[in-house]
């Protein structure tokens, strides 16, 4: 390099450019048509999939007379088995999508975009989708000349049982979703007799296309373009995470491997480059050039990469799950030193513990209080100081309750409205109006704490109690 | 263009600053793409469907006819119609067959509400809490009676309680006196009490007469509640109550609902004063 400024200039702009050479900026315009080839992480990847048979036999479970597991969205309660969850105890939702948030930060900082690749719905159905394509079309070279090729008879048979194929895994779809929400027997029998609401049908239809366009068209567009997690996931990710990597070390220079070269005289690296890793990944991007924002680290480059090596002899792994770190010669920092982890892990728990905490103290009946602010106090003929309270009394029970409701035992205090139990109907808040009178001479202060109690036995003769505290207000 | 491109065979658009920055005619992402048709296709639809273009004399009113003003018009009628189970019910009921029902007196305090805020808040407070010379209707005491048969004949025919103005009939002297004894709680002790015959109306023990309407002396609650007590019951006493020929007299007019309101209305409402916190 001179030092003329022109050249320096040249230099700056030609190492500009080279980097762009390696900028995998894929919009779509040609489809994806990834080979697919047997290994380990292909069977792990099956495996992984599993995850969402229960989305789709989930809503068909039963408990007593009705479905296990019930977001019962018109009444507003959200059947678990046993138990029924009211918008009241929805704080522990937070929780859980705090606790699914972490996760999913831990295991990128890990292990890198394991629920991209092996996990997420847009892999997994994209994964399902080009199977059956190749079940269909044949390999990706086969699958390519047919779409170029004339309009014959076979490719509209082919063509045309493949789409059907693919909007009735997306009307199972949305059908298993929509199960989730309304009884699923019913479902299906409304869906027989054409009798679904609107709703139902909406959904269903809305499932249908977006599976469809998503995993059918869209497929790696939606992890390139649509999907923000791809990109928050991206930052998560250090030198630490052990991610599928090249290890260009081992591969440099790479080669065409030569026939009746011996491997003695070998001059080239490991890498024979033979594209088979670019040939399998089904967002089509080259591991060889390092982690990158379109690799979801699926893993199927480290078969196809394996299946390779072993072919001619040479050390698996080329293709491994690494860290940039131990790859460049670091050693691996074990688990406990890293700073994150702990964060992570202590997160992880304390929502664990909150949900353990909120499911353990799930109280069966609760009671609100709501004081009459306007007026805060009534003078009675008597010269008593009257409050109004409206009691608001939650059943989360599947039967209705007679509740009684109780004051504290204040000298002189009459509790008005409140001789007949409450009759709290199932799985609704039953509210009821009382009074509380208390004489003035026994009035201490302006205002005094003042404890409501309801209590009621169900069915089976346990006794549920709730407690809340209110105010009661005098005048000065 | 073609011919002096720098920058050959990379789709640019002959666009070219500073020696190498330039313009290249990539096509946007294919997603992309299929979100602008599918706007474009959705507008057409949408447009065929609902009313979208306005005109000089009008608008496309789209084949399905809706309006924003008959959507409005289905959810009232969808909300009427919930009412009106209800609603048939309290028809054939008394106030007091309603009261014994929790579910409908439930129902009938919920609706009564709005009446309530259009037609007795204003002097009565929001919540019966009464205001400067109107009364409070959330305690126990009634000039007239807390039963809910009295309160729907109160709203309906209203009420206007008369006392006449003492001014000319008491001295300074025995007006002090005869406020100090009201104001004891104990006003039959007082001998002016029978003297001047203010048991006529207020009762022999001074615990006034429903049917009149004249008030209660006895009990903790003032009619005429201002901070000088004392003050208020003498200026009651001077110069009564409704007395036409006083010109200084308290006005205390609880007008009359019955042809306002229609008979169910007021049971409603009768309803709901008595749920206030003083029904008897």
């Amino acid at each position: 390099m001179s030092d003329n400024p022109q050249s320096r200039h040249d230099a700056v702009v030609d190492e500009l450019y080279a980097e762009a050479v390696h900028w995998e900026i894929n919009t779509g315009e040609e489809t994806i048509h990834a080979k697919r080839v047997p290994g380990k992480w292909r069977i792990l990847k099956w495996l992984a999939s599993l995850v969402w048979v229960p989305f789709f036999l989930g809503p068909y479970l039963r408990w007593d007379d009705r479905q296990a597991i019930l977001f019962d969205i018109p009444n507003r309660q959200f059947h678990l088995l046993g138990i029924t969850i009211l918008p009241q105890d929805f704080w522990m939702l937070s929780l859980l999508l705090l606790f699914f948030a972490i996760l999913l930060a831990v295991v990128t900082a890990l292990a890198g975009r394991v629920w991209c690749g092996f996990f997420c719905f847009q892999t997994v159905w994209t994964d399902v989708f080009t199977w059956l394509e190749e079940k269909l079309e044949g390999p990706p070279q086969k699958r390519k000349k047919l779409d170029q090729g004339a309009l014959t008879f076979t490719k509209v048979r082919i063509k045309v049982t493949k789409h059907t194929l693919w909007l009735v895994i997306g009307a199972l779809t949305g059908i298993s979703f929509v199960a989730w929400f309304t009884d699923a027997y019913q479902l299906w029998v409304d869906l027989f007799r054409f009798n679904l609401g609107a709703t139902a049908v909406v959904t269903i239809l809305l499932f249908i296309a977006g599976t469809y366009v998503l995993a059918g068209y869209l497929r790696e567009q939606a992890c390139f373009w649509l999907c923000p997690y791809a990109r928050i996931q991206g930052v998560m990710v250090d030198n630490t995470t052990a991610v599928p990597t090249y290890d260009f070390h081992r591969g440099e220079p790479r080669g065409r491997v030569k026939k009746g070269g011996g491997e003695a005289q070998r001059t080239t690296g490991d890498c024979v480059d033979c594209n088979q890793c670019v040939a399998v990944c089904p967002t089509g991007v080259d591991i060889r050039q390092g982690q990158q924002e379109g690799c979801i680290t699926c893993a199927l480059c480290i078969d196809a990469c394996d299946a390779v090596m072993e072919k001619l002899d040479r050390p698996k792994g080329l293709i491994r799950y690494e860290s940039l770190d131990v790859l460049n010669g670091k050693e691996e920092r074990p688990l406990y030193k890293r700073p994150r982890v702990w964060v992570y892990s202590l997160v992880l728990l304390l929502s664990l513990t909150g949900i353990g905490y909120g499911m353990a103290t799930l109280d069966a009946i609760e009671i609100k209080v709501i004081h009459s602010r306007q007026p805060l106090y009534v003078l009675q003929s008597d010269g008593s100081i009257q409050n109004k309270y409206t009691i608001k009394v939650l059943n989360k029970l599947t039967e209705d309750l007679q509740v009684t409701i109780t004051a504290p035992d204040v000298e002189g205090l009459v509790l008005v409205g409140a001789d007949e139990p409450v009759t709290a109907r199932k799985g609704m808040v039953t509210a009821r109006t009382v009074f509380v009178r208390i004489p003035r001479e026994k009035i201490t202060a302006e205002s005094q704490p003042m404890v409501f109690f309801a209590e009621t036995t169900d069915s089976s003769g346990e006794l549920l109690v709730s407690k809340r505290e209110s105010v009661f207000i005098a005048p000065r | 263009m073609a011919d002096n491109n720098p920058f050959p065979g990379e789709n640019n658009t002959g666009h070219i600053w500073d020696d190498n920055l330039r313009e290249l005619d990539n096509p946007p992402p294919r997603w992309w793409m299929i979100a602008f048709w599918a706007s474009i296709i959705w507008v057409a639809g949408y447009g065929i469907l609902y009313p979208m273009i306005p005109g000089l004399t009008g608008y496309t009113k789209g084949i399905m006819g809706w309006t924003q003003i008959g959507e409005y018009q289905e959810g009232v009628a969808e909300v009427e119609k919930v009412r009106g189970e209800f609603e048939a019910q309290l028809q054939g009921m008394t106030a007091k067959e309603i009261l014994a029902n929790e579910g409908l007196s439930s129902y009938t305090i919920a609706s009564a509400k709005v009446l309530f805020g259009d037609n007795c808040a204003a002097c009565h407070g929001s919540n019966g809490q009464g205001g400067p010379g109107f009364p409070v209707i959330a305690d126990d005491d009634w000039l007239y009676g807390g039963a809910v048969e009295t309160i729907e004949q109160t709203i309906t025919n209203g009420r206007m309680g008369v006392m006449p103005a003492h001014a000319k009939l008491l001295s300074e002297g025995e007006v002090d006196k005869l406020a100090a004894a009201v104001m004891s709680g104990n006003p039959a002790a007082e001998p002016l009490y029978m003297e001047k015959a203010c048991f006529a109306c207020h009762g022999p023990d001074g615990r006034g007469m429903q049917a009149l309407g004249s008030a209660n002396l006895t009990d903790a609650v003032w009619r005429f509640n201002e901070a000088d007590q004392q003050a208020s019951v003498k200026q009651t006493i001077r110069h009564g109550v409704n007395d036409t020929s006083d010109p200084m007299s308290r006005a205390a007019v609880m007008p009359k609902f019955g042809d306002r309101l229609s008979a169910n209305e007021i049971k409603k409402l009768a309803v709901y004063v008595y749920k206030l916190g003083g029904g008897q």
